[in-house]
């Protein structure tokens, strides 16, 4: 016995290692909470690991802040020209949709519908992966002493990332779209065909579920369809890049991700997703033309006594309404101003075009900002300019 | 005594030392954890993989070979969203197999050693996919293309490692 023992030693050895980790697997398998008898492991590797990761990351953006912040400042000023530049057309453009997105809940509104908004975010850094590709996951520098917890989604401002797998003290896991036992409820943007994305082998995901006698245009944008509970309704996904003819009744269609899941540096945590019943907006809104107003040239702040002196400026020499106010007419006798400089006429940013008395520009609606407010500025008989008063009026 | 837990039953077995013993492998599932953050196409590698083949093939035990493979592979499982024993068990047949076939082959050699990593991570992957098919019943997606490609680069990274960890092994 005791030779047969030896002589098979090894072979004992491997059978009865292999044994405990398959009685482990099926253990697993058969406990599908999150609560399972593998956590602990878990949290003994990731304590292993994560500290020097955060050590690293640390040291890594604070070098490179360091650099960027401080050292590096070559196209700064370009840039923030740029960013400026920017700011400004997506201003006009936030007015555009948000007088779409008024009507959008008045539609909501008459059919009763619930929305789903993202109350709260919570920034956060990827600190490493878990180096598999059979398990496309990343690790967070936050946990659950910072609030997350399990299934949270996780997105970045280009699209959707994830959702929290597991949440560790100090650290998350959080399992990509890309993987391939992820799954995400989707819609797509226009033809509003719904289906559920998974994770391909080649780490872009796939759209299952859509009939093959659907259409489906390549370029389209897929969005979260908010049936799978975790990621709110309306977030971009991807795009289709390739539809083919799948087995069965269903098209393969390929999407790629629009946010850049190889090289993720922060995400957000949505640590609060609201529901409420559509309302309309009961706040005015601001329009394109109030935009455009505070966008003209700079023009001196209007000093407190020019405010309530109505007899002053040319605003109201030109009839322009201020404050949605009717202006007082023309006074027979313009009085100094109190200042004593005649050009530096208090002129409202907010010029809205009731009822412009015959010619006067409307400095919004002709498209030109700057000429028609300079014209607003200057009145239309200019005073001439007189000395200041050694008193000025109370 | 030096302390060591290599046989030291054979002709030409190695053996590391306990700061190597561990540090090694930590550093192998820490790297991989890290770099493809920074470096995508880094998940193609395995380096857990590789140190596990190393360490089998110069102790040439393979009660050593079974419990390096399964402790690296159940490390670096506990690391991943899925099931704990998947890697584990991967790891523990290459472990078994390596440190066979270290005793009865010449494994100083550079070709014998690409030759050998090729075929080692190609039997990994398949184990890992049965396992996670049958066992756990994921639905992974099996490409020859793709594991050979991976195969072949794991085996290049693989001989220029040994030769690293050449330097750290010492002769019983």
């Amino acid at each position: 016995m005791e030779t047969v023992l030896g002589r098979y030693k090894n072979l004992i050895v491997l059978v009865g290692v292999l044994f405990v980790q398959v009685l482990g697997l099926a253990v697993q398998v058969k406990r599908t909470t999150d609560t399972d008898s593998s956590r602990l492991i878990r949290i003994w590797a990731v304590g292993a690991i994560s500290p020097l990761e955060k050590a690293l990351v640390w040291t890594q953006t604070s070098t490179g802040n360091l650099w960027h912040n401080y050292l590096y400042m070559r196209g700064v000023r370009a840039e923030n020209r740029d960013l400026k530049l920017q700011i400004e057309q997506m201003r006009i453009e936030q007015v555009r949709m948000s007088q779409d997105a008024d009507q959008a809940r008045r539609l909501q509104a008459l059919l009763a519908f619930k929305e789903q908004f993202i109350s709260q975010t919570m920034a956060a850094q990827v600190i490493g992966s878990t180096g598999s590709e059979q398990s496309r996951a990343v690790y967070l520098d936050k946990g659950e002493k910072d609030g997350i917890k399990a299934d949270m989604a996780v997105i970045t401002a280009d699209g959707v990332v994830g959702k929290v797998l597991h949440a560790y003290r100090s650290t998350s896991l959080v399992l990509l779209i890309s993987d391939q036992t992820s799954g995400v409820g989707a819609i797509l943007e226009k033809s509003r065909l719904q289906g559920i994305l998974r994770g391909l082998p080649s780490g872009e995901i796939g759209l299952e579920r859509v009939m093959s006698d659907e259409q489906v245009p390549a370029g389209e944008l897929v969005l979260t369809s908010g049936g799978d509970r975790i990621f709110p309704k309306g977030l971009p996904i991807g795009r289709v890049t390739r539809v083919s003819p799948g087995s069965d009744l269903f098209l393969n269609v390929q999407v790629k991700p629009t946010a850049n899941l190889s090289k993720l540096e922060e995400v957000l945590i949505v640590t609060k997703v609201d529901e409420r019943q559509a309302t309309p907006d009961q706040t005015v809104s601001l329009r394109a033309a109030d935009v455009l107003a505070e966008r003209l040239p700079t023009v001196p702040p209007k000093p407190a006594e020019a405010s309530s002196t109505p007899a002053t400026g040319a605003a109201l020499q030109t009839g322009t309404v201020v404050e949605g106010k009717q202006a007082q007419p023309k006074p027979k006798a313009p009085a100094p101003p109190p200042s004593g400089a005649a050009v530096a006429v208090p002129v409202p940013r907010k010029v809205v075009k009731q009822a412009p008395p015959s010619g006067t520009v409307d400095p919004v609606t002709t498209g030109s900002a700057k000429e028609p407010s300079q014209e607003a500025v200057k009145p239309a008989d200019e005073p001439k300019p007189q000395p200041p008063p050694q008193d000025p009026p109370q | 005594m030096a302390l060591t837990y290599t046989s030291g039953e054979q002709v030409e077995v190695y053996r590391f030392g306990i700061p190597a013993t561990v540090l090694i492998p930590l550093m192998a599932v820490f790297l991989q954890a890290w770099v493809p953050v920074r470096l995508p196409f880094f998940s193609i590698f395995d380096l857990p993989l590789l140190v596990t083949i190393s360490f089998a093939m110069a102790r040439r035990s393979q009660v050593a070979g079974i419990f390096t493979g399964a402790l690296i592979g159940l490390f670096q499982d506990a690391l991943t969203g899925q099931h704990i024993g998947l890697y584990g068990i991967s790891k523990t047949v290459v472990g078994f197999g390596a440190s066979s076939l270290g005793i009865k082959l010449d494994v100083e050699n550079a070709g014998a050693r690409l030759l050998l990593t090729l075929v080692f991570y190609v039997v990994h992957e398949v184990v890992y996919f049965t396992i996670a098919r049958g066992l756990v019943s994921l639905h992974l997606a099996w490409s020859w293309q793709h594991e050979l490609g991976s195969a072949v680069a794991n085996a290049v990274l693989g001989v220029l490692l040994y030769a690293l960890l050449d330097r750290l092994k010492q002769r019983t």
